[in-house]
Order: C-alpha cells, then structure tokens, then sequence
C-alpha cells in the first residue's frame, strides 16, 4: 500500500510543474498563439528564480524573478508575433533555444563564481519549500500523505490552474479572450482590442510556465543548480496541452499521469520488488522508462487528433497571425 | 443612443464625398442621404463604389474631400468605433461570428457590461433584445449548430443590441433562400417601423424593388440617380446602372436533348471529417440541355463537382460517361474523354487559373500535353487565347497581360473560353456570373446557350432562381447533400424552388419531375 501511495505522492511532486507549463501556454493558445518556446521559457524561470533564491533567501522574490523571467521571455515572443507578424512556429522554437542558452550560460557563470563549482540554495530557504503539515488532513490515512502533505508550490499549481479555469469559463474578459483566439476578425469588430488582449494573456501563460521552470530548479534539484534542469518537460506540456483538450480543469488531471509516468523509471524497481506479478519490470532498461513519457506523449497526440468535438478543440485561430482587413 | 439629436431630416447626409486609391477615384463627389425610418437601396455594378463609400461610413477609410452629417451634425468617423458611437451598424457580407460561442455570447462579446462575470441574464437579454424586433432564437444554441440564416439574425441582434440605428446591409440575401429572404424583408420592416435607417448594397433588381422605399445608384464611383421605388421599374433601374438600355431576357433555345451523357447513381461523398456531403444522389445529364443545380450555399454542389471531374473520391454510387463508368479515373483521363470542366469556386484564382501567368500561358495549362514536340508550343496558345479574347469580349491590354490584372468579370470569361475551346461534350460550370457586371453575366449565358446549341450537356451550379429560371432545362434542388427534386425550369416557380431548398420535397401538386434516371 505504502508503494502505491509514495507513487502518487511523487506523481503529484513531478507532474505540478507540468502543470504550470501547460497552464501557461493554454492561456497562450486561447489567445491564438501556439508559443513553443515553452521550454526555454521554464529554462528562463528556472534560472532567474534559482538565481534570486540564492542571493535574496526569499521564496517570494524568487516566484516574482521566476513569473517576471517568463514574462519577458513571452514578451519577445508576442512582440515579434503579434506586432511584426512573424511566423509562430518558428519564434517558438527560436526562444526555446534562447531560453535554454540563457539559463545554461548564466548558470554557467554562477557555478564558476561559487566557492566550491555547487551553488546551493540556504537551508533555511529549503525548508520554506519543504512538505508542508496541514493539520488534521495530514493525518488522514492514505490521502493525507498522498495529497495534503506537499510543499507550497504543488498548492500554487492548483490554485493558478483553477483560477485560469474560472477565468476561461465564467468571466466576460475570460469570453474576449477565447473571441480571440477563436475569431480574431469577429473580435475585432465587436470593438476588442486583440492585440492588447494577446499581448496579456501571451505574458501572463509565458510567467506562468516561468514559475513551472523555478519549480524543477527549486525543488526538483535538491537545492542545487543544475544546467540542463528541464530536460524536455516544457516539451510534454506543450503536448499536455492538447491531452487537456485546452481546459485548466482537464490538466491537472493530465499533469499527474504525465508525472506519473516520469517518476516510473525511479520507481519500476520498487514496484517490482513489492508485487511479484510485477516483477518484469525490473527486467526493463532504464533507457526506456526514460523514454516512457515521450512514447506516451506521441501516442496521446495520435489519439486526441481523433477527436471530433467543437468545443474540446484547438481555438480555430491559433497558430495563424492576425490581420486586420485593410485595402 | 443619441436619439435626443435628431434635429436634421436625415440619419445619414454626405455631401461631395472623394475618395480615391492611387489614381483610381473609388467615389467622385457623391452626395447621398437616408431618412430615419427608411429602407434605401444602394445599387451599382461591381467597382461603382458601394463598398467604398459604406466603409466610410463605417470607419474604415477616410474621404479625401467632403463631409459626413450624422443626425444633422458633422461627424468625422476615423475608426470603426466611432462609427459604433454614432448607432452606425455594419452587417458584412462574411459573417464575424465565435463558431463555438452560443448565441448570447457572440451578442454581448465587447460590450459594456456592470459584471465581470458571465452569468445568466446574457441569455435573457439576447432574447429580449430579439422579441423587441420580432427575431426569435434560441440565445444558448451555438453558432455551428445554425443555418446561415440564423447567423444572420445573430449578426443583425449583435448590432442592434449595440444600440445602432443605422444599419448597413452588405448583400444580405445572397445565401438565404426565397423564404429566408421574405423573413429577413419582414425584419428589417419590422425594424424601419420602429424608427431604423437601413440601407441595403445590393444588385438584385426584384429585391431592390420589393423592399426599398429609395433607390440610389452608382456608376463607375458617381452617384447618377436617387429615385422613389415607387416610381421606377427593373429596366429603368438597370439602364442607370449600366448606363445605357439592356435588354433583360435570356434567349432560351427549345431544343430536343440528344443522348444522356451522364448518369449518375447513387452518389455518395464524404469528407475528411466523416461529414457526408452528398448523399444517394441520382441524376442524368443529356447533351443540348442545361441542368441547373439550385441550392443553399454549401449543400454539396462544390462535391458534385469535384467528384464529377474526377477530383474527389467517392463513397458509394457510379458516374457512368456515355454507359462508360469514369469512377476512379484521374482527372486528365476524364478531360480525355471530352468531359470539360470550367469550375470556378469563390476563390477565382485559386482552381481554375494560374494567376501571375498571362492569358497565353494559362490557355497552356490545359493544351500542352497535346503537343508531341519536347518545347512548349506558344504559337497555338496565343492563337487560341487572341481567339478566346476576340469572341468574349475579354477587357484586357493584350494576351500577354497577367490574369491576375484583370478584372473579375474578364477572369471568368478568359476561365469560360478556355474550357469551351476544347470543344467539350459536357461542361461544369459553377457560379459562372459570380461577382460579374449586368452586361458580362449575359454575355456568359449566350456563351452556355451556344454550347447547349452544340449538343454539349451543361451543368450549371447557380445562385440566382430568377435567372436559373430562364437559363435552364432542368433544375435539380440539393439541399444538405440530398436531391429534394428535379424540376422542368419551364414551368417551376421561384417559390417552389425555395421550398425545395429548405429541404420540401417535390410537392405531387406540381408533378414535374422529367428526365428519369433510365
């Protein structure tokens, strides 16, 4: 039983910032733009929010680097798509690569100017990211060590998804933005101002992956920098995105099996150990648990491209730059 | 809205408005005014003017020289919002509608409102909104779910429930049917009574006559004529437009149709998505005949087409050439048989011809696999493009000139010679006179009615009932991919063919299906 409740924990631990990252770029694709530069945005956040914790102590100034890193990394992106139109895909991809040059260079320099080549976060900063002890809920069994005894930031994840859900679904500037993405035209001439709106919702999603980045270099790396830290997990909630049929909602349902199939590969060994049907599992190479996540990725993208219905599909305008009709 | 200033006689006055593009003058010092509580009709060929002159209205452009009275006070609209502030309200052609938003969503997206959130009373207020001008919809159904017509009625709430009294009507009844069209003429009547300036761009002549209470029309960017509805009639109307007397009939030759060329049976066609698109479609097409393919815009006549000329594929049925099946067969093969195709889709440019090449090259497209030399035979191709442009009266500075130049009128025409210049046995021509002048579009029904005269069997995908009245042998009535009939044009009416494309079927009163699937 313990086995299968230290995997949900962990599943929850790993798939939060996924979670934000695929948050983040819902925002970003229900204003019509399919930002992939995801990845080099968490990179930005990481370093920026790794950097700030390090020198300031302070868990707040950190998120706030980390969302403010993101932000302005987005703002590149909608600067160059919304206003000089360029093609979408390619600024994605491009700020990907700048983001993870970014991160990798500074972090670079950071480790070359610490004593020791290992810059590490304080104790006293680890410990206000630590697990948190909710009283009562704590203490329930099973769930109270599954889901109510995480650390800070899993709870953020949730709140910001939930809050970008109601937002989505049941406020009027929620509605302006999805006219957005889905119909700029019809947008335009009820009197919105798109590129206003897409500019903030672009940095809004862009700080939001941001905080996701922070999240892997602050509680991930056990407090120490780590170049190279996201790996591919901006990638994964790109494509969380469309698992998630585009609803806050859907991800955080989406975050926790895709974080679920992250940790498998530290956990096959385990699971093979406790429950013997399963003991093949061992037998496995670890190359391919390393793999698993991105198998399953293809695989959900295959089958969700299946899907029919209107509503649970890809906003009908992003992906394509907006201009206005003019002679 | 502003209502208290109504001090003027009119809702709209323009005096001596210019506006030129480069060196073409769009609008030359047009003066033109609406009442409140007054339907008029704004009237012009292509490339009068119209669009020009509502777009500065609208917001869009700006006139060189002039100026706009709205309520009896100087307006200066420079954007679309002031042109909203001032109750003016555009419905454009092209509908600006959220496809995945309900009704009540597209109608209250980008207004005022003292919520931030969404709740409820949108859906009561949307329908509030429509019962005070006697529109019923349903405020939850979503766009997608809704025939053209209805998203219409959402697009006209849309401007109504931003308080505008002025509204423009861009070529309203262009996709509804004769039916939907009435309900639309009940509306806006509905909506002069209570006290609105409508004003409709349109180029239909019955439909000018039958709601308008004025008329003004525009040539070639002037404002030649302001007339009561009253007191004129279609000739008069149309001799404005055009600028001399046209005569409106169309010569239909009574000829006794030879051998069926086609037969289809059974046709059945679906799309990508799994949508069926024509469904258990039977007909027969015999050579010396017109069969008019009347229809609601997307109810499968594109399908037809394209499954006919070998572009798309079917699902179930047969298409047989002269007892021959063509299933299967690739396009080239088709034209080889003599099948000719002329299929102008809404995008011009886009199927039929290769627009930066000029005329000559474009005759090519389709000839020069006949040449058996290894180089490109230019001279019979400039032969037969200065032939095409001799006989149909193509406006163009010389068969060198790039198609694209050219204007839409002359594109169809250049599209319509090349196809009728491989003498085909049968021809496939869909929306030929969209977007054509008075004078061009008769110009392309002589064109089909001498090929008819040839033996050739044509297929006409049409828009206008009137003309396809005229113009045709048989009219066969789709209607969400499904046959609703088969009708002798000689003795349908216009009101019937309505019925049929909102999806009735044969009535037995009239009893005219012709032309049975042997």
């Amino acid at each position: 039983m313990n086995t299968i409740i230290n995997f949900i924990f962990a599943a929850i631990k790993a798939g939060a910032p996924l979670l934000f990252g695929t948050t983040g770029e819902i925002l970003t694709q229900k204003a019509g733009n399919l930002n992939l530069g995801v990845e080099g945005l968490m990179y930005m956040g990481a370093f920026m929010g790794f950097m700030t914790g390090f020198y300031t102590n302070s868990v707040t100034l950190a998120l706030l680097a980390a969302f403010g890193a993101g932000a302005f990394g987005s703002l590149i992106y909608a600067f160059l798509t919304v206003t000089l139109k360029a093609n979408q895909n390619v600024t994605g991809l491009t700020l990907t690569i700048f983001g993870t040059g970014f991160a990798n260079f500074f972090g670079e320099m950071l480790i070359a100017s610490t004593h020791g080549g290992a810059p590490k976060l304080s104790p006293d900063f680890s410990a206000k990211l630590s697990e948190l002890i909710i009283p009562v809920l704590s203490d329930l069994p099973f769930v109270g060590r599954a889901l109510f005894s995480h650390n800070l930031l899993v709870y953020l994840a949730l709140v910001i998804a939930f809050i970008c859900w109601f937002y989505l679904k049941h406020t009027r500037a929620g509605l302006n933005l999805r006219a957005t993405g889905e119909n700029p035209a019809a947008a335009d001439a009820s009197g919105l101002n798109v590129n206003r709106i897409k500019y903030i919702n672009i940095m809004l999603g862009g700080g939001i992956c941001g905080i996701g980045g922070a999240y892997i270099s602050l509680i991930n790396g056990n407090g120490v920098w780590n170049n190279g830290c996201i790996n591919g997990q901006g990638w994964i909630a790109v494509a969380l995105v469309i698992f998630a049929s585009w609803s806050p909602a859907k991800a955080i349902t989406g975050s926790l099996v895709f974080g679920a199939f992250t940790i498998f590969q530290v956990r096959a060994g385990e699971f093979a150990a406790t429950f013997p049907p399963l003991a093949f599992l061992s037998s496995i190479p670890n190359a391919f648990y390393v793999m698993l996540p991105f198998l399953v990725t293809a695989l959900v993208l295959i089958i969700t491209s299946i899907r029919q219905k209107r509503e649970g599909a890809q906003p009908a305008s992003c992906g394509v730059n907006y201009y206005r009709e003019e002679r | 809205m502003k209502k208290d200033s109504v001090t003027s006689e009119y809702a709209i006055e323009l005096r001596g408005i210019t506006k030129a593009f480069g060196s073409v003058v769009a609008n030359n010092n047009i003066d033109f005014s609406i009442r409140r509580g007054e339907i008029l009709a704004l009237l012009g060929e292509n490339g009068s003017g119209k669009t020009t002159l509502m777009n500065m209205l609208s917001g869009i452009y700006h006139p060189d020289s002039g100026r706009i009275f709205v309520g009896g006070e100087e307006a200066f609209i420079r954007s679309p919002e002031d042109s909203a502030r001032l109750g003016i309200g555009m419905i454009h052609q092209h509908f600006k509608l959220v496809d995945v938003f309900s009704a009540a969503d597209n109608i209250i997206l980008g207004t005022e409102s003292e919520s931030l959130l969404l709740t409820r009373r949108r859906f009561t207020r949307a329908r509030q909104i429509g019962e005070r001008y006697g529109m019923t919809i349903d405020p939850e159904k979503k766009i997608y779910d809704m025939s053209v017509s209805e998203k219409q009625t959402v697009e006209i709430l849309k401007v109504l429930y931003r308080g505008a009294d002025i509204l423009i009507l861009a070529e309203p009844t262009a996709v509804l049917t004769p039916q939907e069209t009435q309900r639309l003429f009940g509306i806006l009547r509905k909506m002069r009574d209570s006290g609105c300036a409508i004003i409709i761009i349109t180029h239909k002549l019955n439909e000018v006559l039958e709601i308008s209470d004025r008329v003004t029309i525009l040539r070639r960017g002037e404002s030649v004529a302001t007339v009561n509805t009253a007191e004129t009639d279609a000739a008069k109307l149309t001799e404005y437009m055009v600028g001399r007397p046209v005569t409106l009939s169309i010569n239909r030759p009574e000829l006794i149709p030879t051998e069926t060329l086609f037969n289809v049976y059974h046709l059945t066609v679906v799309d990508d998505e799994g949508v069926i698109k024509l469904d258990d479609v039977s007909f027969n097409l015999r050579g010396g005949e017109i069969l008019g393919v009347a229809g609601v815009a997307g109810s499968g006549q594109k399908e037809l087409c394209e499954t006919v000329a070998g572009l798309q594929k079917l699902k179930k049925g047969a298409i047989l050439y002269k007892k021959e099946n063509i299933e299967g067969m690739s396009p080239r093969e088709i034209i080889r048989l003599g099948i000719s195709m002329s299929f102008i889709p809404e995008d011009r440019l886009g199927m039929g011809l290769a627009a930066s090449l000029d005329i000559t090259d474009n005759m090519m497209l389709k000839s020069y696999r006949d040449s058996k030399s290894p180089f490109v035979d230019r001279k019979s191709a400039a032969e037969m493009a200065r032939q095409v442009v001799d006989k149909l009266d193509v406006a163009a500075s010389g068969i060198n000139q790039p198609v694209r130049t050219l204007s839409g009128g002359n594109v169809q025409k250049v599209l319509l010679g090349r196809e009728i210049h491989v003498n085909p046995s049968v021809l496939i021509t869909a929306y030929p006179v969209r977007g054509l002048d008075i004078g061009s579009s008769y110009v392309i029904y002589d064109a089909l009615n001498e090929q008819k005269r040839r033996g050739v069997g044509v297929l006409f995908i049409g828009e206008d009932l009137d003309v396809m009245i005229e113009l045709c042998d048989r009219i066969m009535v789709l209607c969400h991919g499904k046959i609703s009939g088969i009708v002798n044009a000689r003795t349908a009416t216009k009101e019937q063919l309505g019925l049929m494309m909102a999806g009735a079927g044969t009535d037995e009163r009239y009893g005219t299906e012709v032309g049975d699937n042997e």
